[in-house]
């Protein structure tokens, strides 16, 4: 009698046991980290885009691990990267260890991103980069594969790529100003941010543009978060620059733009201004940023692959606004992880990294691909030029953000033409027009 | 290239002269370092900008709603957590700070960290000698001056003012007098943090309306009411406009440097300290009052 009670409570055990441990079994899902500065666009651009890939994955029943299909579960961690490196590293130290996601999307500013990536990277588990340029973060994986192969950048490309797209811009707008003003030679003032990513640009700038037969009449480097610039604005305008080659990416972006355009500077502003890449720059500016040019992944309209529209609409439907490029945890999930799962059969890190590092695909903003250094090391940067993710070069036009560049861009002689869909002329500044022509 | 310095100077002289007097006024008439000072201007600068983008209202009725609420605001930070630890410095600065902190997440909670903006009250610009100022710009270095004449005659002109003044000279004997040295000091933060909402209301369209924009002009308030002389509005005022033109001069003469522009006007702070511990018109200050 004793026996079958004594049985009879092991048998009950074991199936309170299987009752509670089944479903979690049966439920296992694919957790997915995505940390960002969530109060800040960038952050949200990071949710949202991730919020729409799981939501597509999971309508079709999740994705094919073996012969299971796996639902995605996106777990959210807030960085704060802007005002503490700290927050971002305990945010990842939660998705890492409390959280236990089998992968990361998003960080934006590089001094946090570099730290959460060691973290990671500890971890052995797969953080693809969706904000921070810096080379440094890539060139960590030709130097130590072995430690750094989990980590991969989806946008954007890298600081000497945006380098060189920007300079390609500024040669655009330079001849354009030439050809339409009568200017013998175009003179530029470099507004730079006084930030670890404008560094290269203000080394490179004078040594470049006189090459291309430009003068550089000045270098500033404001505060990123500058409250008046004025006294610059003062300057450059004594100096006769008929070009801007600025360099922002945070809230001096908007002062910047807003008391040039104010003060009606007759200069044209090229370069990259990260607050100038969002919906909100119009009214941030009140109307003042008119003209303004920037480097860009999205502009509504502009159709670099056939992927671009359906991304576009669905996320202006959904969120209300055009995706900053951050938004690009969406292809990060969608495109580069959910089809390499697949193809692996498996969520082992080290397997996926085989296959993650040598395909080719189509995203929103272009042909993917991964780098590989001079070398022939793998660097899991992004690859850019003709044919490949290039950026695009974006304008605001009286309120609306238009794509502007590539518009019949060569990138070298005998080159084809390169114009995506939806691309328009760059405009002059009437004030400008006002002030040069002849 | 000097007349560029001498504006841009006044310029910016003139922002943080405005929001140093008032600043000034609440340490020299109650001795209270209110470090929320600037955080009650962000919160009347998110105020004008809820008002006009949400509520649709005339930038000019949104900046005078938003003054009012913040004055009123301000009175009750002060009854709750400013009085009860009035005699304790340590404690007024650190209820003080950690009153900013608090608003500055309740802004980005309500407002997330979004860059905003709110309407300038003149558009356009003036052109003097090839030297481009905008309206704004013009109207505030106007206002600064409006609000120190206004200041100095509340002081000297009336019995407010005269109790404002007993009461800084020497509060027991103030009160013996028979004047209520509590409200007194009541009265002086509602002045107090009334200017810094105006400031708010001026200085506003020149920014860029975000949770962390109290910060900078903290420091350099800061700077400028220890430059001048902790509570002298005289000093204040000399203050602001030295610290502006040290700033003008480095973007002006060093443009590769010019994210220094508070790095130097704060070194030139430590040196009038140094050289003059009391500050340029603090002595002058004690004797006047």
């Amino acid at each position: 009698m004793k026996i079958s009670k004594f049985l009879l409570s092991i048998v009950l055990i074991a199936c309170l046991v299987m009752a509670i441990s089944l479903p979690a079994y049966a439920a296992k899902v694919i957790k997915i980290g995505v940390i960002g500065p969530m109060n800040f666009v960038q952050g949200k651009g990071h949710w949202n885009g991730a919020t729409m890939a799981a939501e597509e994955i999971n309508a079709r029943g999740g994705l094919w691990v073996g012969k299971k299909k796996m639902k995605v579960e996106l777990v959210k961690a807030d960085s704060n990267e802007f005002l503490s490196i700290t927050d971002a590293t305990n945010a990842m130290e939660l998705l890492l260890t409390r959280h236990k996601v089998d992968f990361i999307v998003g960080g934006f500013r590089t001094e946090a991103v570099l730290a959460m990536q060691d973290m990671a990277m500890d971890y052995k588990k797969i953080f693809i980069g969706c904000g921070a340029a810096s080379d440094e973060i890539c060139t960590r994986v030709a130097k130590d594969y072995n430690t750094y192969k989990y980590w991969f950048r989806q946008t954007p490309i890298n600081s000497t790529f945006l380098g060189k797209a920007t300079f390609i811009h500024l040669g655009t707008v330079g001849a354009i100003m030439k050809k339409y003003l009568h200017i013998p030679k175009i003179k530029v003032a470099i507004v730079a941010a006084k930030a670890m990513w404008t560094e290269g640009v203000v080394k490179v700038s004078p040594v470049i543009l006189p090459k291309m037969g430009m003068e550089v009449v000045g270098v500033w480097r404001p505060s990123p978060v500058a409250t008046d610039v004025t006294a610059e604005l003062s300057a450059i305008q004594r100096s006769g620059a008929h070009i801007i080659f600025n360099w922002f990416s945070a809230s001096a972006g908007i002062t910047f733009a807003r008391q040039a355009g104010e003060l009606k500077i007759p200069a044209a502003m090229v370069g990259i201004n990260v607050e100038a890449q969002k919906d909100s720059f119009w009214e941030a500016t009140q109307g003042m940023g008119n003209y303004v040019m920037t480097l860009n992944t999205y502009a509504r309209g502009v159709e670099p692959t056939g992927l671009t529209a359906p991304f576009m609409n669905r996320y202006i439907e959904r969120f209300g606004e055009t995706p900053a490029y951050t938004a690009d945890t969406y292809a990060a999930i969608i495109y580069n992880l959910a089809p390499v799962i697949e193809e692996a059969e498996t969520l082992n890190s080290d397997k996926l990294v085989a296959i993650m590092e040598n395909r080719e695909f189509a995203v929103p903003s272009g042909k993917f691909a991964y780098a590989k250094d001079a070398e022939g090391r793998h660097l899991h940067d992004v690859k850019w030029g003709p044919g490949y993710i290039t950026a695009l070069g974006v304008q605001w036009q009286d309120g609306k953000l238009k794509g502007v560049w590539p518009n019949r861009w060569k990138a070298a002689k005998g080159a084809p033409e390169i114009t995506y869909k939806g691309i328009v002329p760059y405009k002059i500044a009437p004030w400008i027009i006002e002030k040069y022509k002849k | 290239m000097i007349l560029d310095i001498i504006i841009s100077g006044l310029i910016n002289g003139s922002v943080y002269a405005l929001l140093a007097i008032g600043f000034s006024l609440i340490f020299g008439a109650a001795r209270i370092v209110n470090l929320a000072h600037t955080a009650f201007y962000m919160v009347a600068s998110y105020c004008i900008y809820y008002g006009t983008h949400k509520m649709g209202i005339h930038p000019v009725l949104a900046m005078l709603a938003a003054i009012i609420l913040i004055t009123l605001i301000g009175l009750v930070c002060y009854k709750l957590f400013i009085n009860p630890i009035r005699e304790h410095e340590a404690a007024v600065l650190i209820a003080t700070i950690a009153l900013a902190m608090a608003m500055q997440e309740i802004m980005l909670l309500i407002f997330t960290g979004d860059f905003l903006s709110v309407p300038a009250l003149v558009k356009g610009y003036l052109q003097i000698i090839g030297v481009k100022i905008a309206y704004q710009q013009l109207l505030t270095i106007c206002v600064a001056l409006l609000i120190l004449a206004g200041v100095w005659a509340l002081l000297k002109k009336t019995k407010l003012g005269l109790a404002i003044r007993s009461t800084a000279q020497d509060r027991e004997v103030a009160n013996l007098m028979g004047m209520n040295e509590s409200r007194v000091a009541m009265i002086t933060m509602g002045v107090s943090v009334g200017l810094a909402a105006f400031a708010g209301a001026v200085v506003a369209p020149l920014a860029v309306v975000n949770p962390h924009m109290w910060m900078h002009p903290l420091i350099m308030m800061l700077a400028v009411v220890v430059l001048g002389g902790l509570g002298s509005l005289k000093g204040s005022f000399a203050g602001a406009y030295i610290l502006g033109f040290a700033e003008s001069l480095v973007v002006f003469l060093l443009p590769m440097g010019a994210f220094l522009k508070g790095s130097v006007a704060l070194s030139i702070m430590i040196l009038v300290l140094l050289i003059r511990p009391e500050g340029l018109f603090g002595v002058a200050f004690e004797e006047e009052r």
